[in-house]
This record gives C-alpha cells, structure tokens and sequence, in this order.
C-alpha cells in the first residue's frame, strides 16, 4: 500500500490536473470542428457520472446500477425549463391548446400539471436540478444502508430502480415526452442553444463545472471522509467498531455521486438538445460504470480518461463496423475485470509511469530530487 | 365499469385473467429457477441469465426447422428433444464460462456482475450476427394449438397449459435434485459453509461448475418453454434480468420455496393490477412495490438461516 500524503493536491496530482487541463480547455477546442467538440462536450458529461463511480465504487464499494436515474433526473430538470421556454404561447399557436408542450398537446391534455409550473422558474430549475436527485439518493440511500444492505443487493435494487424509471417515463407520455424524451429544446433565456457559438461556450461552461466537480472529488478522497470510506470498503465491521456511524458516510457519498450524476445529465441536455428515457435505464447505467472501470475504478482523473477513451471508441466504432462495437465493448468489461482491474490508471502507475521516471533519471542521473513524491 | 357485463361473463373475465396471471406465473418460475440456484446457491449474479435462456430458445429454433425439414412425421415430438438439447447446449456453455470467467472471480462478487454483463453484450452480438437481427418464431405443433373450452364462456390455451405443467415438472426436478440428490447436498454444504465443506472431501471446484452449468442448463430449458408462447429476439433476454433477479431476490435468496412464492405472489400482483390500469403502470407499481418491500425486508420472504 502507498503512503497517501494528507496534501490536497501532490506534485503528482497537480500534473495530471493540468494535463486534464490542457487537454480540455486548450487541444480538443483547437484541434475539433464544432460539431465534434460539441460531442466531445457531450463525453465529458459522462464523466460527471463517472467521477461520482469512483467515489461510491471505487473508494467506497458502493456499486449502483442506478446512475442513469440521477443523470436523467438531472437533465429532465433541465428539460422541463428549456422545453416550458420553447413552448410560448406564440410558439406553439397551432396547437389546440397553445402555451403547453407539443407532447401534451399530442397527448389530449389540456392544461400544465402542477409539478410542470414551478419549472418556468430558471432558479427553481438550478435548484432542482441538484435537490430532485439527492433527495431521491438520499430516501434510497437511508432505506437500504441504514439497514446495511449493500454489495450486490444494492446493485440489483438501485437496477431495478432504473428500470422502473425508465417504464414509468415511457408509460406517462403525456406528462414526460414517453419514449421520444423531451425533445426540440431551443433557447436558454432568449439565448439560442443550438448555434456553434453557443455550444462551444457551453463546451467550456461543462469543462469548467467538470473541474470543480474533480476537485470536490479529490478534496473528499485526500479528506478524513476518503480515508474512512476507504476503510469501510475492505473492512466494514472494524470502521463500526471504532463507533463510525457506517451508514452515514455511505449515504453523503451515495447522495455526492448523485449530485454529480445530475450535474452532467443537466449539461448533457444543453449540448445535445434533449432528454430521453435512453439515458436513464439500466443499459446506460451499466455503461457508465464501465467508463469508471476502464478509467480506473480508484483515479478521479482515469474516470475522464476512460469515459473520453470509450466513448470515442464507441462513436469511431459504431461509424464504421456498427456489429462490432457489441462485440468489443463485451470483451472490454470482460478483460477490464479479469486483466486491469484498475484500468488506464492501474497500467499507467504500474507499468508506463516507472519506465518513464527510469528515463528521466538515466537522463539527469546526478539528480536525485527527480524521484516521485508519493 | 363493470355494470355492461352479466355476472356469468364477469366471472368468466375473472377467471380468464386468473389464468394469464398462472401462465405469467408460469414464466417467472421458468426464469427464476436458474437464477435460484446460481444466484441463490453459489451467491454468483449472472447477469448473462437472459441470454442463456436465449440460447435455449434459439435450439428449440433450429430443433423446429430441422425436424420439419427432414422428419416431418416426427414434428409433433421435436419439442421433447429440443428441450433436452436446449439444457444440454445452455449447460456446456456455463460451464464453459465457469470455467474462463466466474471461478477467477468468486471473491469478487460487483466484478462478476461485470463481467457477465460483457458477456451478455457478446452473446447478443453473436445471435444477432448467427439469426439476424428480427425475432423468429418456431412452429407450434397442431397438438398444442388452439384452446380448451371449460365452459362456454371460459376457454384456455393450450400452450398455456403446456407452460405450466413444464413449470410445475422443472420445479419438481430441481426441488429433486437440490433436496434428495447428492449433488444438491453438496451444494447446500458447500453454501452453508465453504470451507468445511472443503475439509469434509467434497470436490468444491467441480460442485460450482457443475451447479453453474446445471442453472444455465434450467435457463436453457426455461428458454426453449418461452418459445411455445412468444418469440425470440436477439436481445429478448435483457428485458427479463430486473425480473428474474427480483423474483429471486424477493423470494430471499438460498430458498426454493420463497422463489415461486415470490414468483406467485408478483405475477398476479401485476396481472390483477394490468385489469385496472395500463400495462406499464401496473408492472410500475408492482416494481415499486418489491423494491419497497425489499427495503424494509432485504433479507427476502423466506430467509434461509445460516450461520455466518
């Protein structure tokens, strides 16, 4: 085990931040055509989920299938105020009853639900945004840890809950788009969306939440909490003994990674114009632990790595051999379990990192301050 | 609602409904079955399970064609062999997988569920490469066509019938093999207590294989039942696992018994509810309602007591 310094960031963290960095404030905005930056934008929403995998997951071995349900919560907020805005009575004049949403005009009904109205506030949105999906973290998180389930109950039932979200929002077509999401979204505040201007601005608006998000992230590993989580993860029992309250640091972890699940899934409606039950179920889900996997179940920073590297992979792939991409995205959880458990950052630290500090010392031998600070 | 039928048709509506409820009942014991013995025994989530069942349902496919095309005079009995060729072809392949993947991974149990994930995308991929992407349909022997008039208002299936005695005569196998054979014995010990078990000369490595293979093996079994009732897609399994999982996890995990309780009490909870609502809103609600309960009862309905 290496000796983890109580410093917030090490020299070592502070590289790989800047290289994250560079890359996503400086190469991909100078190298990408709007169109591809704006997907790229779109990845590191993912990431938002990831990064919050890693915490519960990797520090603190909490599995949930259920991310997808925060993301989508997240970017459903979201929706709703972009979609109430779109939907002006001016706008929406040929409808039989113009100033609601085309979908419920589709749908026979007459009148906004009530749970609709609070939406047409831009705060209130923001708010919820954030509160909706802790809240339900929170009921979920308390009714299972505190009766210390966990493991792999936990990650059928927060599965099960994915599922039963995505049938409900299908189901209730009048209320939430159904299977189509909440779709044609236009302006924020008169400020049209779907321009490159705009979608390079909201690029950034992403990288720059992104970051705050790693460095929340790398505040509660480096803190007291991380430490703990750490220890409830291999030895559970001995962390109640010593008289922690276990299950409240499972929930405030659980409740963080869903607060950050829905910060990306708000982002994700903004780049990409919509919301729909495809981002909520159990197939999305699962897909973004793997982007953690691959990542690095245990690296903040492998997280981005890993969503980037396999979403491109998934783009570059479904393009070209679209039967394949099944195939090789299969074999990824496979090998990612049986060969990297701790993904690019595990090969990274193991394999690539202590040749490439073997160069650099053969280069400047009399140095000896060129050894890492662990 | 109900004051434009009679009351003779109104029981017969009733009775009707009874009656999907047992067949969906039917269903969730098929699929369960495997499950509750991987999951339930071993404590291995096979998130693959769907797929498994596929695979069954795809040799009852081929066993079909097959027969019709070269013995045409022995089509009304192809199914019996498709069953068994189905647990025969799902069974290989879980030990197979056994044998690469899960027994690496016991003491991981979040990582298994990973890696058959991937599995289950492979699987998927495989079939939608070998029998196309559209689902396919096998033909139904005459003898389990049509319907059987109880009255003259209440008529059954006939492949509906088929469904639940297969499920009725496959819980009686395992109930056999779990609770009179030596291999369930094995099992048992082997899941009260590992190492013991170990101590006490049992072969612990080939007792999971073959327990592994043998709940694919139901899966298959499960799969090839299905196809007398619908059809079969390549990604028609993943739409079972939140399901079969539940109606394990629900049952309580370890107990055969609670599994089809569980399995009855979730079928007809959904199929009386599917009467007064919409079909979405009444597997929502019934959903919610296991998922609540296991919240208050994570250990399940029957609870098998074990000294840890």
């Amino acid at each position: 085990m290496k000796s983890h310094s109580h410093a917030f960031l090490s020299p070592r963290d502070m590289i790989g931040f800047a290289l994250l960095a560079a890359m996503i404030f400086v190469v991909f905005p100078l190298l990408l055509e709007p169109f591809r930056l704006n997907l790229f934008g779109k990845y590191l929403t993912y990431a938002f989920v990831a990064v919050g995998l890693v915490l519960c997951w990797g520090v603190g071995g909490i599995l949930s299938l259920g991310q997808g349900v925060f993301f989508g919560l997240g970017g459903y907020c979201m929706a709703m105020f972009l979609k109430l805005e779109a939907s002006s009575p001016e706008n929406t004049a040929i409808q039989s009853t113009p100033g609601i949403p085309d979908f419920m005009d589709w749908n026979q009904l007459s009148a906004l639900p009530w749970w609709w109205e609070p939406f047409n506030s831009f705060a209130f949105t923001l708010i919820a945004v954030i509160a909706v999906p802790v809240v339900f973290s929170y009921i979920i998180g308390v009714a299972m840890f505190r009766r210390r389930v966990g493991g792999v109950y936990f990650a059928i039932i927060t599965q099960a809950i994915a599922a039963i979200l995505t049938i409900l929002i299908i189901g209730q077509q009048g209320f939430t788009g159904g299977v189509n999401g909440i779709t044609d979204l236009r302006t924020l505040h008169g400020w049209d969306i779907r321009t490159d201007a705009a979608k390079t601005t909201l690029y950034f608006v992403n990288g720059v939440l992104l970051f705050a998000v790693l460095l929340a992230a790398q505040f509660v590993r480096r803190s007291k909490l991380g430490r703990l989580l750490i220890a409830m993860r291999d030895q559970e029992d001995r962390v109640r003994f010593s008289g922690y309250d276990v299950a409240n640091f499972k929930i405030f972890v659980f409740c963080l990674g869903a607060a950050f699940a829905a910060i990306g899934g708000a982002m994700f409606t903004l780049q990409v114009g919509f919301m729909s039950p495809s981002f909520v179920g159990i197939v999305p889900s699962i897909e973004m632990v793997i982007f953690a996997a691959v990542g690095g179940r245990l690296s903040i920073l492998g997280a981005v790595w890993g969503t980037l590297l396999v979403n491109w992979a998934k783009t570059s792939f479904s393009e070209s051999f679209p039967e394949l991409w099944l195939l090789g995205l299969g074999a990824l959880f496979i090998a990612v379990v049986m060969a990297f458990p701790n993904g690019l950052a595990g090969v990274w630290a193991e394999k690539i990192e202590p040749r490439l500090l073997k160069l650099t010392r053969r280069g400047d031998k009399p140095l000896p301050n060129a050894t890492p600070a662990e | 609602m109900f004051s434009e039928y009679t009351a003779s048709e109104l029981g017969a509506i009733f009775a009707m409904q009874g009656f999907a409820g047992l067949i969906l009942f039917s269903v969730f014991v098929l699929m369960a079955l495997g499950l509750a013995i991987i999951f339930g025994q071993m404590g291995v989530i096979n998130m693959a399970h769907g797929e498994f069942m596929i695979l069954g349902a795809y040799v009852t496919y081929l066993v079909s064609n097959l027969f019709g095309d070269l013995m045409p005079a022995l089509f009304s009995g192809y199914f019996f062999v498709a069953m068994i060729l189905a647990f025969l072809a799902a069974g290989a392949l879980g030990m197979f997988v056994e044998w690469a993947l899960i027994r690496h991974l016991y003491k991981r149990p979040l990582d298994t569920l990973l890696a058959t994930w991937g599995l289950s995308l492979i699987l998927q991929q495989l079939y939608r490469s070998i029998f196309g992407a559209r689902e396919v349909g096998v033909t139904i022997p005459d003898w389990m066509m049509g319907s059987l008039p109880l009255t003259d208002l209440i008529e059954v299936p006939i492949n509906g019938i088929f469904v639940m005695v297969l499920a009725v005569g496959i819980s009686a196998g395992v109930y056999v093999m779990m609770y009179r054979s030596r291999w369930g014995q094995q099992v048992r010990a082997i899941n009260n207590n590992r190492q013991m078990a170990d101590a006490v000369g049992i072969n612990t490595a080939l007792t999971d294989r073959m327990t592994f293979g043998i709940g694919c093996g139901v899966a298959g079994v499960a799969g090839s039942a299905f196809t007398m009732i619908g059809s079969t897609g390549p990604t028609a399994g993943q739409q079972y696992i939140v399901d079969t999982f539940l109606v394990v996890v629900f049952g309580g995990a370890g107990s055969l018994l609670g599994t089809i309780a569980s399995a009855f009490s979730i079928s007809q909870a959904q199929s009386i509810m599917e009467f007064f609502l919409s079909g979405s809103m009444a597997k929502v609600l019934t959903l919610l309602t296991v998922v609540g309960i296991l919240m208050l009862r994570p250990q399940g309905l029957f609870a098998l007591k074990l000294r840890k």
